[in-house]
């Protein structure tokens, strides 16, 4: 198990280092950020002086290293704008981020899984077609244009729900259903498919010859293994929404990470672009990270392979 | 077949004919067809179709003039005109074309890079596999959408740039289905025979490997394409994918966001509407594709 866990930490480890040399490179490569940022007609000794400043004059392998000593002190370096530290901003939005998306993955939850659950109990009935319409809509409607439909419908023409900002449970309502929508399919999809899986097998129809009643087969016996996979899914899911809700966070004029991101675009804050993603990487890498280990430690199986 | 007479055989030719386009007809998946030719039409001969020019305002129209049929309405313009008062049709035709080229670009580059490094990967293994698996873990590890967005504002926006992005995005996928795939297509006879025959490694790969791995790309790719389409969408929307006047979809969408409130809803329901039926339409080509190429491929 420690074995395993180490061997893993080293993967994260060397892909967080990719992760670093990629955007890094990304950066460099495509052009000179000061020139990106500065405003058009900006002294030549201004741009300079800047450059000096962010170290953009040394060479590559010194700017690299200066770069991985400021993600290892957590502070990627000042946003331009605010002229505070990018993990500053990014923990200051981060509760706002959190709450929207708990909520989304709150009504994922509520519409996938039961969803999810009767499609593959029913299989090829009425309610197992609605449910694979659900799904196809879930991957073609984009969220962005769901929350706008919302919006009109809700806000303008029934004047039921605020329109943005944050405050209580109606704020929450709208960007909630717009973010969660496409990961409700995701999750129906997954849980109907893993309660097929589950309900093939042989502790199931063991369940059943020993004559327990259909409910209690399903709810208790399959239904609680078919929801390791979903929940895997739900918690990475949640990481992903927390940091690439960009432009449901817009619409809605949220303050969270997405936001952030946004509004560093619109000023070219450049270090802050940079550090939101990098943070939302490592983020993404952590989670993984803990999801292989538990479940190395759930099924001893996992530890050996590979 | 042949020793039959030519009567019965013409008569039998006739009627299996008959028989076979019925089924062929059956067989093709309609729904999605029937969305998906008229937006490729459109797309296609645009330039033709599009009553009016979509980056200029309509002559003697008001900014915002309604659809046809609302009082104020003109039968000139169907849907209304947006905020520089330009014909919304003529946008969305010419906006088919923006989507679908980068729907289908994109997902040719995605595809391209990642069946490269996942033939590569599978059939070299040792450390080339290693670094690629490194690679693909370390690009997953990215929300897409925020990856993208980075790299269009580095990369600074236009159509091709965001053809680029998302296929340097969106390639994982493919490398990682495809390195599997080729992993134990590597085991196989035909490949060890070739192997023994004297063939050299890019022979087996061009000759063997990759007819047997074009399906399954081509199954992903199908599943790509409104995934690409949608993140194009979205990166116009937030103004660094395809820059104005130029007509996209999703451009059209944050255009329309102002006057949302004002209840101008023809400027965002629309383009909506489009990327919707068109991203649905490819889904549903893709489950198509994915029962006849390969039932194995059903749970992807």
């Amino acid at each position: 198990m420690i074995q395993f866990i180490l061997r893993r930490t080293a993967y994260a480890l060397i892909t967080l280092f990719i992760l670093s040399l990629t955007i890094f490179t990304v950066v460099r490569l495509t052009g000179d950020p000061v020139t990106l940022m500065a405003e058009p007609g900006a002294r030549a000794e201004d741009l300079d002086r800047v450059r000096a400043e962010w170290g953009l004059d040394r060479p590559f392998p010194v700017q690299y290293l200066a770069f991985l000593k400021n993600i290892a002190t957590g502070e990627l370096g000042n946003s331009f704008n605010y002229e505070m530290p990018v993990s500053t901003l990014y923990f200051q939005r981060l509760p706002n981020s959190l709450q929207l998306a708990a909520a989304a993955t709150l009504l994922s939850f509520l519409i996938g899984i039961p969803a999810g659950l009767i499609s593959g109990v029913r299989v090829n009935t009425g309610w197992d077609n609605l449910g694979k319409v659900v799904a196809l809509l879930g991957l073609s409607i984009p969220g962005f244009w769901l929350g706008l439909v919302l919006i009109l419908v809700f806000s303008v023409w029934l004047e039921w729900l605020p329109t943005s900002g944050q405050g209580d449970w109606r704020h929450l309502v709208m960007p909630a259903l717009a973010l969660g929508w496409y990961f409700a399919a995701s999750l129906l999809r997954l849980t109907r498919s893993s309660m097929l899986e589950v309900l093939r097998s042989e502790y199931i129809k063991l369940a059943r010859l020993k004559g327990l009643p259909g409910y209690v087969v399903i709810a208790i016996h399959a239904f609680k293994n078919a929801l390791i996979p979903v929940l895997t899914l739900a918690g990475l899911n949640l990481v992903v929404m927390i940091n690439a809700a960009v432009i449901i966070e817009v619409i809605f004029a949220w303050p969270g990470i997405g936001r952030l991101l946004y509004e560093g675009i619109f000023q070219r804050d450049f270090p802050l672009v940079q550090g939101v993603v990098i943070l939302a990487g490592f983020m993404i890498v952590l989670i993984n990270l803990v999801i292989d280990i538990l479940y190395a430690y759930i099924d001893p199986r996992i530890r050996l392979t590979r | 077949m042949v020793s039959l007479s030519p009567n019965t055989a013409a008569a039998g030719a006739i009627g299996r004919r008959r028989i076979d386009w019925i089924g062929k007809l059956r067989d093709l998946p309609l729904l999605p067809l029937a969305i998906l030719v008229p937006f490729v039409l459109l797309a296609v001969f645009a330039d033709y179709i599009a009553p009016y020019d979509p980056t200029e305002p309509l002559a003697g129209f008001k900014i915002f003039t309604p659809p046809a049929w609302m009082q104020g309405g003109d039968m000139r313009a169907l849907l209304g005109t947006d905020f520089q008062g330009r014909d919304i049709v003529s946008r969305l035709i010419c906006g088919a074309r923006v989507s679908l080229i980068v729907g289908v670009m994109g997902t040719v580059v995605a595809g391209g890079i990642g069946t490269f490094f996942g033939i590569l990967s599978g059939y070299l293994g040792g450390w080339v596999d290693q670094v690629v698996m490194r690679l693909t873990d370390a690009w997953l590890a990215l929300p897409a959408l925020v990856f993208a967005i980075f790299l269009a504002t580095m990369l600074g926006p236009s159509m091709w740039n965001i053809v680029i992005i998302l296929g340097a995005v969106y390639w994982t996928r493919y490398a990682r289905v495809i390195r599997g795939e080729v992993l134990s297509l590597r085991e196989r006879e035909f490949v060890k025979l070739a192997e023994i025959a004297g063939a050299s490694r890019l022979r087996v790969i061009l000759k063997h490997i990759l007819p047997n791995v074009v399906n399954t790309a081509m199954v992903l790719a199908s599943l790509t394409i409104g995934v690409v389409i949608i993140a194009e969408a979205s990166l116009s929307f937030l103004g660094v994918g395809v820059s104005p006047p130029q007509p996209a979809w999703g451009l059209m969408l944050a255009e329309g966001r102002s006057t949302l409130m004002a209840g101008m809803w023809w400027l965002t329901i629309a383009p909506g509407l489009c990327i919707m039926l068109v991203v649905l339409a490819t889904q549903l080509l893709g489950d198509w594709l994915r029962t006849r190429l390969d039932p194995q491929l059903r749970n992807l």
